[in-house]
């Protein structure tokens, strides 16, 4: 071997320039075998994609039409950073039917209500803050906690949500190694991914222990109106008002391509949202807000969260046919609305690791330790119901079903439980 | 010396990424690189997923030549290449039969090792071996036959997906489950320790030449996936920092390991030189990867050749036969 010393090329000129939250950011093999889903062989259960197709685009081709003969100019303007009035009106009669009463002024229109997360962490979370959010939470909220070095700390979650106990339990074990807790983030109905939804005996209880510890809440509601039965119960905020952010979204009961949610928080807050949005992108586009305005104002939007409705409802009761017939013996969540099952594996069976032969067998899933932040969540895994058609969900189950079989059966070979 | 092309070429060529394999996400990066590098280059270039459409869009199409960019399983195995030849077009790279002894490792070794090159102890284990056989007596016999660290990988496959390296005995059991996920053959190799070398072999008709050598450090020291397609994550020496002599018998395995598994247009020979200076061949890639951290394009250009150009001239090798 040669001595002389040379430089190598690490294909990265800036490498020693990244701050040091970049670190988080990273390649992963799990996410490149995603790539497949696009494929038609592959039933995918693991995007939580909406049906869009449920969506007659005429609807919108509409929308479009008459949004632009009437402002099409500005429509294709900057507008506010705080979004536009007249759908922050529209936005607060939605808000309505969840029992929250509200004004325009402390609406704050986001590029989706991802973005209003990565704000509102941006405003509170130092490195190691800590985040109180459900076990398991939404994988893109913990992206977000992550990204901003804050540390997760998941309380235990039911069949009813989490558990206030757990919650006190939580708050006490922070508190008592000297961390400082920001807040608590919640999806309370139909949550992603367990598909739960706090129950409206426990809501009280999580508001009055957040007020008495002087924790601010994060309610993340994208799914709420999306029952099937019956309505869920109130949101958090309807009944607090400056203990609670709530973060809502059409991207779910409308379409994700418009990449528009909201933000209802007290003034303060909001103040600083507003703010914080200009400093990122100016505004949010106005063109797409117009567009949901136009389609909020001649449309029956009602109606089409009802078409909405039964399509997930219909695609749950084949999801749960399925499980019932291929996998009988595995324990799932049976929610009464959203687009998720949560699904635990015979004890050793690993989602993550089982993941390639799941693809080599034409299905996919999303592993559940994505959905953790402290690494756990290996033997659960999060199917998602809403995109594939009912006679798809079948088979992609039994398609599972297969694999877990395979996997199981490696696994005693090898012992690996 | 790869011959210099002509800019303004007129080719028309139908590149082939994506697939449904389990590196379909590399080959979907790669596949975009090699079109824009023709299409910088002057070719035509229609990008194609292998999919239900492939004959009839070869058929509408009507390209020169197919420039196959498919990693993993059915863009390797032979499969598709043995679907392009019934289609008459030329495609840039292994024939079937080729591809089939070089994209199984376990074939791939026992032909390199009978050419009289030396590649590491290794055991090939099916599935359904342990049917048969009890795997905690046969993993105890593998590990009383080689001694620790051992690498255990999947027999087909690429990326490093699956492969993991085993120092402790007790940790065999959970690589042969993540690489019978990847593959139902796996191999349980002897890790030699060394300086990681990838050989890129460009033929265009003329003879097998090699690309300087490229030398591989990974910042953890495992090359794994994320080193492969991090960039800052692995550090690259071309040339490689090898004196004359090892540098030379790098290069004769590569060019040897090329034509002993009857490789075409283009291979990467992956091999690994020992403290003693001897070079072990760890495997051949029919269709290497070409994305922006992919070891071929980093060799090529460090030949002094443009990415386009040499892409531009494996098409023309494939139009000629």
């Amino acid at each position: 071997m040669s001595n002389e010393q040379q430089q190598g090329n690490n294909l990265d000129s800036w490498l020693d320039a990244y701050a040091a939250r970049a670190e988080t950011l990273s390649v992963s093999e799990v996410r490149a075998l995603f790539s497949v889903v696009s494929r038609p062989e592959v039933v995918s259960l693991a995007g939580g994609m909406p049906y869009v197709s449920a969506l007659p685009q005429e609807l919108l081709a509409k929308a479009y039409h008459d949004m632009m003969a009437k402002k099409g100019n500005l429509a294709i303007q900057y507008g506010g950073g705080q979004g536009d009035l007249v759908l922050r009106d529209q936005i607060r009669e939605l808000m309505s039917l969840e029992g929250i009463q509200s004004s325009v002024e402390d609406l704050v229109i986001t590029t989706g209500s991802q973005h209003g997360l990565d704000l509102l962490s941006g405003l509170f979370l130092d490195k190691h803050d800590v985040v109180l959010a459900e076990g398991p939470s939404y994988v893109g909220a913990l992206g977000i906690f992550r990204h901003y070095e804050a540390d997760v700390e998941h309380v235990f979650t039911d069949h009813d949500g989490m558990s206030p106990e757990a919650l006190e339990e939580s708050i006490a074990k922070v508190k008592a190694e000297g961390r400082k807790i920001k807040f608590l983030y919640l999806v309370p109905n139909f949550a992603n991914p367990s598909g739960v939804t706090l129950s409206a005996e426990r809501r009280p209880r999580i508001l009055e222990i957040c007020k008495r510890e002087h924790i601010l809440i994060i309610e993340d509601n994208p799914y709420g109106l999306l029952y099937f039965n019956q309505p869920v119960p109130d949101a958090l905020r309807a009944v607090e008002a400056d203990g609670v952010v709530y973060l809502g979204s059409f991207s779910k009961i409308l379409a994700p391509g418009f990449r528009v949610g909201y933000v209802l928080a007290p003034p303060a807050i909001r103040d600083k949202m507003v703010l914080a949005q200009e400093s990122a992108l100016l505004c949010p586009s106005s063109f797409t807000q117009m567009m949901i305005s136009e389609y909020l104002a001649n449309a029956d939007w009602k109606g089409q969260i009802d078409t909405f409705r039964g399509v997930y409802h219909e695609r749950k009761d084949a999801a749960l046919a399925a499980m019932h017939e291929y996998l009988p013996d595995l324990h799932t969540t049976r929610p009464d609305g959203g687009f998720y099952l949560w699904i635990t594996l015979p004890e050793g069976v690993d989602s993550k690791a089982m993941l390639p032969l799941a693809v080599k067998e034409l299905v996919a899933y999303t592993p559940g330790t994505a959905f953790y932040g402290d690494g756990t969540g290996h033997n659960k895994l999060r199917l998602c119901y809403s995109y594939p058609t009912p006679e798809n969900i079948k088979i992609g189950i039994k398609r599972l079903a297969n694999v877990i079989n395979l996997q199981t059966e490696l696994l005693e070979t090898f012992k690996g439980r | 010396m790869i011959p210099k092309g002509k800019a303004g070429a007129k080719l028309k060529i139908q590149v082939l990424a994506g697939g449904i394999s389990h590196e379909r996400d590399i080959s979907l990066k790669s596949g975009r690189r090699v079109a824009d590098a023709l299409t910088e280059f002057g070719a035509t270039v229609i990008i194609r997923e292998p999919d239900h459409n492939l004959l009839a869009n070869i058929a509408k199409d009507n390209p020169d030549v197919i420039w196959p960019v498919l990693h993993g399983a059915s863009g390797e195995d032979g499969a598709l290449r043995d679907i392009l030849s019934l289609t008459g077009v030329p495609y840039v790279g292994a024939t079937p039969a080729a591809a089939r002894l070089a994209w199984d490792k376990a074939i791939a070794k026992i032909l390199i090792n009978k050419g009289g090159i030396q590649t590491p102890p290794s055991i090939t284990l099916p599935k359904e071996t342990f049917r048969e056989l009890d795997a905690e007596s046969v993993l105890h016999a593998v590990a009383q036959a080689f001694s620790m660290p051992v690498v255990v990988k999947p027999a087909r496959g690429g990326s490093a997906q699956g492969v993991s390296i085993v120092t402790k005995v007790e940790d065999l059991n959970r690589a042969m489950i993540d690489a019978y996920v990847y593959c139902d053959v796996v191999i349980i190799e002897k890790m030699i320790e060394g300086t990681e070398l990838a050989v890129g072999v460009i033929d265009l008709g003329a003879g097998p030449i090699a690309l300087p050598a490229v030398e591989v450090v990974p910042r953890t020291g495992h090359f794994a996936f994320e080193e492969r397609y991090t960039a800052g994550e692995t550090d690259y020496f071309v040339p490689a920092r090898l004196d004359a002599k090892t540098s030379e018998a790098a290069r004769k395995v590569a060019i040897s390991s090329h034509e002993i598994l009857g490789l075409r247009h283009l291979s990467r020979i992956d091999m690994i030189v020992d403290q003693q200076g001897v070079v072990w061949f760890l495997e051949a890639n029919v269709l290497p990867g070409l994305t922006e951290t992919s070891l071929l394009p980093m060799a090529i250009t460090a030949s002094g050749n443009s990415l386009g150009q040499v892409y531009y001239n494996l098409a023309e090798a494939a139009e000629r036969g």
